[in-house]
């Protein structure tokens, strides 16, 4: 009997878990990460035509990721709610300085030199925004007012447009749609979630009128791939055709042709998920999205067992966020949504997402693994 | 107090923030639900149609040209070859600025500014990876040339390819004949699809003729192409096969002394083994070099051919038509004998002409003082026109144009060579359709010594003499003897002709009429007679002048004043040996003059050739 007595106040058996929680990892999180990654060498591999080079360059990237995951991981989630006004305000002045000073790339600028290392502002911000809105609205009971709920789609607007005028349509929707999650996790009235949705609708028109040419030809092409099947058509037509001709189980790693013979644009990058379709086939592309479902899933759970409104909001928008990443990509390459340039998160071959997204799956860390050790 | 409603406060803060987790979580699955559900449609449902599209994206089809047979004497003499040649060519993708380079290249190659419009215009159509030939046929001197400035010119090279190449020159011309670029007329001829990759196709001749066996079957190499179109990796091919090669009945050596014995004279000579109906000399003068049309004549160098008043492009000896003259005798002769007519003893008078009962107009001997009384050997042997005057109008036209029909005389030889001519043996009937008059006696008269509106061609004369030959067994001439089919060493004999034996009442009338063709060359009269020297066996020969100039009545045919192209054509028919024959030959001359003077040497030095004999001059 004592001995029960003392064996409970014993630390409890080693395991890799607990030591893993001991430095704020959580496992189940790192290992579906780990499978994410390590499937997204394997295609990126043949994708790049077995560039070792190309892996080598993914793999620092992926180093470079997990240190800030790591870091980040370890900071209270209190102090990222007590920064989250200057990382904004940073990412703000950083977002006009691309449009004052910025690098162009592919016609937009999204690029910052600061001399050692070519800089994303807006990936600043995929974070910055939703840590920002969770913060405000986290300050008040929930829902919030109307006046709070102003301000935070504010905070959403601003650095949107920002973006979009770069222009970068999909990184602008996907920043939007994080702030977006937070202010719908935080309980806000379906009739005001009707109403917005009824009067964006009613804002297409509007939408058209300011979008570049570019963005409009996208989204005619999108409609109708086949009208411009050498011109932006193309780039669907090729990626439905990759799709498609992969079948059931795919014609094995290495041995896509559309990939390898680079009928498929963007291969290693927005395009990759066409490339895992003509390999491994449906089999391979529905094992993959489970993988992402359940990723996601340990996240939306992590959200649930949060301790305050503001990590709840906070890890519900970064795990729903990566779904939307995920759905956006696979269905922009399918043929089910307009080409919007929206990478395939932790596969796409790509520096600073890489980086955004691991450093995401940090704060879910911090989050879940501070739990015990928060002011009650 | 302020920590109780915290705790509260956070506890429905909870309840709203989960219940919105779960909705949120609900609507991704189904988000993601609708994501597979796309993917089995494209991946499973359009799986056929998506993967064939993948397919003729990557697939290329690229064909390889078999190399065309070749073609040799019956002595094993190459008579058409292929040889590499060498091309200036241009990738336009890898020339940095193409219209600098072709002017340079111009300046080094002397090339016209119509040979740049044509070039550029190539390029434009072309896409940038495929090879546009700027020159063919470089000579080494140019290939020279090019290596040395090399280094100027990224992008431009120097390719070799076979070429057909003709190494007789102008011999075989004719008979052989040549290959060209495909055009749209062969196209409509060809299959198509076994003719991608090959640059050229048999237009006259033995290369016409055998196209399909010279030719051979394209092979195709199955590649993966990339986007660009470039070939990454062979797939699978079938190799091409060879053209089989060919061996003719052709013999170089009687060939080059016809050649040569015709001297600078317009004509065709055509010997023939009778017993197997092989060509094995068939000459048309002038001739031209065969190897200028390989890669496409110059339109220059085509004019001078075709506009020349000579005619070199014309193949006499299967399309000249010529009236045959006396050489026709022979045949008259026979039908006079087949047809009960005349006997071998049965005589006709010459006093140097003929006339038609109740007419004026006398008919001619070409000796104006007369032969005299004359049986058939005399009358074949002098070539007494009166003899057959009389004969012809005793048989009528009819009665001749059938029994010539038998020896192919108007229709055609059957030889396997492209467009023979048919030539012309008139009939009554004839006359009406084509010109719709009556006929009228005197012509059957004229027609009777080979004159009037018979038309013969060289080979139809040569053939009707091996018919003669060999006492009425038609065999129709061959040029092509046997093939080889590709990767074996034996050949391949083309199957015998079938022939026919002429129905003929009598076989001794063969030997009448035979034996007086002797007489023509060894009798002490014969037109021939001083042919017949110095020979171990017999000749069977006939002569024959065919006037091309009509003579009015009492007018007098003199040589020396008429203009070289209004002589009389001289003719030769003969075989040897005449009991047992093994080799005929005709012989035309295009104003010559005499067939006794002219034609009949001609066709000795043939025969001397052929049998080894040699002339005691």
């Amino acid at each position: 009997m004592n001995n029960s007595l003392y064996d409970r106040r014993q630390p409890q058996r080693w395991s890799f878990t607990r030591a893993l929680r001991i430095i704020h990892i959580d496992a189940l999180l790192l290992l579906g990460i780990l499978m994410l990654l390590a499937a997204g060498l394997v295609i990126l591999y043949s994708a790049a035509d077995q560039s070792t080079a190309l892996i080598i360059r993914q793999l620092i990237r992926m180093g470079t990721a997990f240190t800030v995951l790591f870091v980040l991981a370890n900071i209270h989630p209190d102090r990222m709610r007590d920064s989250a006004y200057w990382l904004y305000g940073v990412g703000l002045i950083l977002l006009v300085a691309v449009l004052v000073f910025g690098h162009e790339g592919k016609g937009a600028q999204r690029w910052l030199d600061l001399g050692f290392f070519r800089f994303q502002p807006s990936e600043l911000m995929k974070l910055a925004v939703p840590l920002l809105v969770a913060s405000y609205l986290a300050e008040r009971p929930l829902p919030p007012t109307s006046g709070r709920l102003l301000v935070s789609l504010a905070i959403i607007i601003v650095p949107s447009i920002l973006i979009a005028k770069q222009p970068d349509l999909g990184t602008a929707l996907l920043i939007a749609s994080s702030g977006l999650i937070v202010v719908f996790l935080s309980g806000i009235s379906w009739r005001i979630i009707f109403g917005f949705i009824g009067l964006s609708t009613a804002a297409l028109p509007v939408l058209w009128y300011v979008m570049h040419d570019y963005q409009r030809q996208r989204v005619l092409t999108f409609l109708n791939p086949e009208s411009d099947p050498l011109g932006s058509g193309y780039h669907i037509i090729q990626s439905k055709i990759a799709i498609g001709s992969g079948g059931v189980f795919g014609r094995g790693w290495l041995d896509g042709t559309q990939s390898h013979l680079a009928f498929l644009p963007e291969r290693t990058t927005d395009f990759i998920f066409a490339v895992i379709s003509e390999e491994f086939g449906l089999v391979g592309v529905a094992i993959l999205l489970i993988l992402y479902l359940l990723v996601a899933g340990r996240g939306i759970y992590i959200a649930s067992k949060a301790q305050t409104s503001f990590a709840r909001l906070l890890a519900g928008s970064i795990s729903l966020t990566f779904l939307v990443y995920v759905f956006v990509n696979v269905g922009m390459v399918t043929g089910l949504l307009p080409v919007v340039g929206v990478p395939l998160p932790m596969i796409s071959y790509g520096g600073t997402s890489m980086v955004t997204l691991l450093a995401g799956f940090g704060i879910l860390m911090s989050i879940h693994t501070h739990r015990r050790m928060m002011s009650p | 107090m302020s920590t109780h409603f915290a705790l509260k406060n956070h506890f429905h803060e909870g309840r709203i923030v989960n219940d919105r987790l779960i909705f949120s979580a609900l609507f991704a699955g189904l988000l993601f639900i609708a994501l597979i559900a796309r993917l089995i449609v494209l991946q499973v449902v359009e799986f056929e149609h998506f993967d064939s599209l993948s397919e003729q994206n990557r697939v290329d089809i690229s064909s390889i040209a078999p190399q065309r047979g070749l073609i040799y004497d019956r002595n094993g003499v190459l008579l058409a070859e292929n040889i590499p040649t060498f091309s200036l060519e241009l990738t336009p993708e890898n020339v940095p600025d193409i219209e600098d380079t072709l002017q340079q290249l111009a300046a080094l190659f002397a090339m016209t500014e119509e040979d740049m419009v044509d070039i550029k215009e190539q390029i434009k159509q072309q896409r940038r990876f495929r090879q546009v030939i700027l020159k063919e046929r470089l000579t080494e001197k140019e290939v020279a040339i090019f290596s040395v400035n090399r280094h100027r010119f990224s992008g431009v090279d120097v390719v070799g390819r076979l070429i057909r190449h003709y190494p007789q020159g102008a011999l075989f011309a004719h008979t052989v004949g040549y290959v060209g670029r495909i055009n749209e007329q062969d196209l409509q001829e060809i299959d198509v699809n076994n003719y991608k990759g090959s640059m050229q196709i048999g237009k006259t001749g033995i290369e016409k003729q055998y196209e399909e066996l010279l030719h051979g079957q394209v092979g195709y190499q199955q590649v993966e192409t990339n986007v660009q179109g470039r070939i990454v990796r062979e797939l699978n091919s079938m190799p091409s096969v060879s053209g089989q090669d060919l061996f003719l009945h052709l013999d170089i050596n009687l060939q080059r002394v016809a050649a040569e014995a015709m001297a600078d004279f317009n004509g065709a000579v055509v010997a023939i083994d009778p017993k197997t109906g092989g060509v094995l000399a068939m000459v048309s003068k002038p001739d031209f070099d065969p190897n200028e049309f390989v890669l496409g004549i110059s339109s220059k160098n085509y004019a001078a051919l075709r506009d020349s008043p000579d005619m070199p492009l014309f193949n006499r000896s299967l399309r000249g038509r010529y009236p045959p003259g006396s050489t026709l005798k022979p045949f008259i002769a026979l039908a006079g004998l087949e047809y009960g007519v005349i006997t071998e003893q049965s005589k006709s008078f010459c006093p140097g002409w003929y006339t038609l009962p109740g007419q004026d107009h006398r008919y001619r001997c070409w000796k104006s003082h007369g032969h005299g009384h004359m049986d058939l050997k005399a009358g074949i042997a002098q070539s007494c026109d009166v003899y057959f005057y009389d004969l012809a109008n005793t048989m009528g036209i009819d009665r001749i144009h059938s029994f010539l029909d038998l020896f192919r005389f108007g229709r055609r030889t059957e030889i396997d060579l492209p467009g023979e001519s048919k030539g012309l043996s008139p009939s009554k009937e004839w006359k009406r359709a084509s010109r719709n008059k009556a006929w009228y006696p005197g012509e059957t008269l004229i027609s009777g010594i080979g004159q009037g509106f018979n038309q013969m061609t060289p080979i139809q004369i040569a053939h009707a003499t091996a018919v003669l030959a060999m006492r009425g067994i038609d065999i129709s001439p061959r040029v092509a003897r046997a093939s080889r089919p590709t990767g074996q060493s034996e050949l391949q004999l083309f199957p015998a002709q079938t022939y026919q034996t002429l129905p003929m009442e009598n076989s001794r009338n063969w030997e009448a009429v035979i034996d007086s063709m002797v007489e023509v060359v060894h009798g002490a009269r014969g037109s021939a007679r001083h042919i017949g020297k110095d020979l171990p066996f017999k000749i069977a020969g006939k002569t024959g002048t065919a006037q091309v100039f009509g003579i009015k009545q009492d007018e007098k045919y003199d040589a020396e004043t008429l203009a070289r192209k209004l002589h009389d054509h001289a003719l030769f028919i003969a075989f040897a040996p005449a009991e047992n024959p093994q080799f005929v030959v005709a012989v035309v001359v295009e104003h010559g003059g005499g067939g006794s003077t002219m034609a009949a040497p001609i066709a000795r030095k043939i025969i001397d050739q052929y049998f080894g004999t040699a002339v005691n001059e």
